[in-house]
């Protein structure tokens, strides 16, 4: 048996039956990391002592007869934006390098309530800024689909780790598509949550009304199964919605008879690659097979999802990233220059890459006095329309699905040059976070080797009904290709 | 919509940010692009539409204000580059 091809239900189940140690799970996939990792570089900073540690700690429990956790033993990888206490936690930037948090954030709490070994911090755009895991300060992540690509962004390196086998899951975030666009380019499932849904506290903040920590994951069990570790009510965030929350992986019936679902033309049509179309058209056909009516749905404001989130989001970006003065933490440039208003230029000049800047120049250019109305008034505006365009989409469909990525895996340094080219990348992605619902991609296909994602979109906080749906149509697609790295 | 240099150094100083001139250059062809994609958003006409700054219901999140356990002064200023006896040590100010 090789674990580290496993699930990680299967994994945690294989641990409490005691057929296999959590020690030699933990040792299975460090080894695998020794073997690709130099290929694919995952990782900003692999865990492994602490990881063989803790493995060592839920055997003695388990041999004690002391609960470990619904998932004791378990390997999860951790993209590097949320806060390990006491290990270092960088958003891939120089910024932060050398950073060691006081607290654990929440979601990283509950994955160790949940008994999970953490084997690493896995690499991101700087600050979760970006669609291709190029902006890291620590150099980019490879595609274990095809090496020379790109692992999409900014969870490239928690969608590449699960993709090469070198973690079972992992946790990413997601602001613009940062979560499921690089599910898709990596053939994984990836879940946005619902806004409010999993706690933000300790997730270094980019775009605070965008933001979620979401799982990334094999297959859509184990998508629902981390999803109902890391949710529920935090009185650590104000912005966390109270409430009982339901069984996600229990939810799973495969039964989606008689649903309807949404086609969202804006999303599907202008600007989507050929093959990605076709493959998304082929898992259409498959869920009317399963007896959901698909039907061509237009949103129109949709088509100003793009423009106004890249208004709003550096917007709060710019605000957010103010904290980054070389005083607190962090980064100071060495020649802080004749006072504390130089070093401030300096350090920030200095700790902060490329994209970051851009965007929070362009955040405070929208945000700036006699811009303010015309830009950063208006996008907040278009994202009302965004959200009733949604609500009059639930009046009559269950689900919307589109494309998750327009393109798949593009090559290491294609776009990196152009942002706006870059951008493009999340035009299906974006819609989903103005309006704060839950959204899942899951592989439909390959397309010349590359995988394709297919986005399902829910209403807030019908994580379950997306969920469902994804997991009947993953038993109807049957994708089981994995990179051969 | 295409942006100055000196629009962009006006934003520089706002964002504090210390910019070379090539930077400066790069920074006034890129945001020019994007703020001309983003510019299609005046199409539409939203003179009766409200603006959401969150899509949360949540309205007024208050707490009791208790005394809770916090940072060891050790803990807050770890992680400074420069902290001398629990104080941040900064340039001059004035």
């Amino acid at each position: 048996m090789d674990v580290i091809n496993q699930d990680a239900l299967s994994i945690a189940e294989l641990i409490k039956k005691r057929e296999i140690s959590a020690l030699d799970v933990t040792r299975a996939f460090l080894e695998r990391n020794d073997k690709v990792e130099p290929k694919v570089k995952a990782y900003i900073k692999v865990a492994d002592e602490l990881a063989l540690a803790r493995a060592r700690e839920v055997d003695m429990e388990l041999a004690d007869g002391i609960d470990a956790g619904v998932f004791g033993g378990v390997p999860i990888a951790v993209k590097d934006v949320l806060t390990t206490k006491g290990f270092p936690t960088t958003c891939g930037s120089k910024m932060l390098e050398g950073f060691v948090p006081v607290y654990d954030a929440t979601a990283v709490e509950r994955i160790q309530q949940a008994g999970t070994v953490m084997i690493g911090k896995t690499n991101m755009d700087e600050f979760a800024m970006g669609s291709s895991t190029e902006n890291s300060y620590f150099g980019p992540t490879m595609n274990p689909w095809d090496l020379e690509r790109v692992p999409g962004g900014s969870s490239g390196g928690s969608a590449a780790a699960v993709a090469a086998g070198e973690a079972p899951w992992a946790l990413g975030s997601d602001t613009g598509g940062s979560i499921r666009q690089p599910a898709a380019l990596c053939g994984i499932v990836g879940l946005k949550p619902t806004y409010g849904l999993v706690s933000r506290y300790g997730l270094v903040a980019f775009a605070s009304s965008l933001d979620q920590v979401g799982p990334m994951t094999r297959n859509v069990r184990d998508c629902a199964a981390l999803l109902g570790v890391i949710a529920g009510y935090d009185p650590m965030d104000s912005t966390s919605i109270p409430g009982e929350l339901p069984d996600y992986l229990g939810g799973l019936t495969g039964e989606v008879r008689g649903l309807k679902a949404g086609v969202v033309r804006e999303l599907s049509s202008e600007g989507i690659d050929t093959v990605v179309k076709e493959r998304f058209g082929e898992a259409v056909a498959l869920l009317e097979e399963l007896g959901v009516t698909c039907e061509e749905v237009s949103l129109p404001s949709f088509s100003y999802g793009l423009s106004a989130y890249y208004i709003i989001a550096p917007a709060e970006a710019s605000s957010n990233l103010a904290r980054f003065d070389g005083v607190r933490y962090g980064y100071r440039a060495p020649e802080e220059g004749e006072d504390v208003w130089e070093m401030y230029d300096r350090t920030r000049a200095e700790g902060f890459g490329g994209e970051v800047k851009r965007r929070i120049m362009l955040g405070t250019y929208a945000l700036s006095a006699g811009y303010y109305d015309a830009y950063y008034a208006q996008a907040q505006k278009i994202r009302t329309l965004i959200v009733r365009d949604y609500g009059r989409a639930w009046e009559k469909y269950d689900v919307l699905v589109s494309p998750t990525s327009p393109t798949t895996a593009f090559k290491l340094g294609e776009k990196v040059d152009d942002p706006l080219t870059m951008y493009l990348s999340d035009i299906c992605t974006i819609p989903v976070n103005l309006a704060g619902i839950p959204a899942l991609s899951l592989p439909c296909g390959l397309s010349d080797g590359l995988p394709v994602g297919f986005q399902v979109m829910g209403s807030p906080l019908e994580e379950i009904k997306v969920l469902n749906i994804a997991y009947a149509l993953e038993q109807a697609i049957g994708f089981d290709a994995r990179p051969d790295i | 919509m295409a942006i100055s240099i000196e629009d962009v150094e006006h934003v520089a100083r706002l964002a504090r940010l210390k910019l070379t001139d090539e930077e400066k250059e790069t920074y006034r062809r890129q945001l020019s692009d994007v703020l001309e994609h983003a510019r299609r958003i005046s199409e539409v006409d939203t003179s009766d539409v409200p603006p959401t700054s969150h899509t949360l219901p949540l309205r007024n999140v208050f707490r009791d204000d208790e005394v809770k356990p916090s940072l060891s002064v050790e803990e807050a200023t770890g992680n400074a580059p420069w902290a001398v006896e629990g104080a941040f040590k900064v340039p001059r100010i004035l």
